[in-house]
């Protein structure tokens, strides 16, 4: 959106295509660290975010999913899910990054079924239930934390040692109705049409075990939305697309900001800088075509 | 038309927070059912509608689970 903003402020004739309005900060419930505001929350910020982009005069393409970004002979062209094709000098790719999945049986089919990758959405449907919370960093850790306010049992586990914040590990271990499984990973989700149980395993023993919950919160991370650009942009290991300082993709006309670059800090305020710098080296580029 | 909307919210939920907005500004009219204070409808969206996850959004015959705003239009023919 910060892309859109400075693109329409230099008069450019510009589309925004996007799945979403807000992406990942729309999952984030407080913010305190986005200047001008003490705290807000994430779904509230992006309705600002979105009333200043609908003072321009451009045009908005919401609830689809662009598949691939190609070079024309006088261009670009983007196909979206809907069959929809839109052709421009230029592209900002800003599709940011989405949870990680476990990729194990019964994952899939139980979504939104007691499989959920967002605790603070639907932590409250298994208040005084069982559930396991899935990862070892900061946002598994933070959602054990709320499950054991709520939870009858939390089973925490892990398939490395805990990396988060000392000051979460600590609270979450004090917790007396949670049990860790550091170093195991798990196998599958069961249940019929919805989540009864999931089969972990210890690494080191190969020891396996069931835990008997009806919910599973999957925080192990998240991987860049870069799969419908890998054709056309040069990738780094990581799958995010590689930039330069000045926002340019390994295709000249294509530009990308974000969290789904190789930005090292994946913050609001750097996203929001990044998606600026790429709109006005952008304007330049298009500026030097025209000349 | 007129359609009996049911959204199932919970509190800390931001999709549900974005589910509605994007009713409100297309001038749909619904039931908000907080299935933290209403065990009722908690039971409700579990059996009726077969999820347990937030938002799930029922109309008609159809059941939306997560906020899609493509699919949302194209069932509410926005």
């Amino acid at each position: 959106m910060t892309a859109t903003v400075y693109a329409a402020r230099k008069k450019l004739n510009t589309l925004l295509v996007s799945y979403d309005i807000g992406g990942q900060v729309l999952w984030t419930s407080g913010i305190g660290n986005y200047m001008g505001y003490q705290f807000i929350e994430g779904p509230e910020l992006m309705q600002k975010f979105e009333e200043q982009v609908k003072q321009f005069p451009l045009d908005i393409r919401t609830g689809v999913k662009v598949r691939s970004l190609s070079q024309r002979k006088e261009g670009l062209e983007a196909r979206t899910d809907k069959s929809e094709s839109y052709r421009a000098k230029a592209a900002i790719i800003a599709t940011g990054k989405r949870p990680q999945q476990l990729n194990i049986p019964g994952e899939e089919r139980l979504k939104g079924m007691g499989v959920t990758y967002c605790a603070i959405c639907d932590g409250p449907l298994f208040t005084g239930e069982n559930v396991a919370v899935i990862g070892g960093g900061n946002s598994a850790l933070e959602a054990a934390d709320d499950m054991v306010k709520m939870a009858d049992h939390v089973y925490l586990v892990s398939l490395t040692p805990l990396t988060g914040d000392q000051i979460l590990i600590d609270r979450v271990k004090a917790a007396s109705n949670l049990t860790m499984f550091l170093e195991h990973e798990v196998l599958e989700i069961k249940g019929e049409s919805r989540v009864e149980g999931t089969k972990i395993r210890d690494l080191k023993s190969r020891k396996e075990r069931e835990l008997d919950i009806s919910g599973i919160f999957i925080e192990i991370g998240l991987i860049p939305n870069s799969e419908p650009f890998k054709k056309v942009v040069h990738l780094n290991s990581f799958g995010e697309i590689e930039v330069s300082c000045a926002n340019e993709t390994s295709v000249p006309g294509i530009f990308a900001a974000g969290d789904v670059t190789n930005v090292p800090e994946k913050q609001i305020v750097v996203a929001a800088g990044e998606g600026a710098k790429a709109a006005l080296k952008a304007h330049r580029y298009l500026q030097r075509l025209n000349e | 038309m007129t359609r009996d909307v049911k959204i199932y919210t919970t509190p800390t939920c931001p999709f549900c927070k974005v589910a509605k907005k994007f009713l409100d500004d297309n001038g749909v009219k619904y039931q908000e059912l907080d299935i933290v204070k209403d065990k009722a409808a908690r039971e409700e969206m579990k059996g009726k509608c077969s999820s347990l996850a937030v938002p799930t959004i029922c109309f008609d015959d159809e059941v939306l689970i997560g906020f899609n705003e493509g699919q949302l239009r194209e069932k509410l023919g926005l």
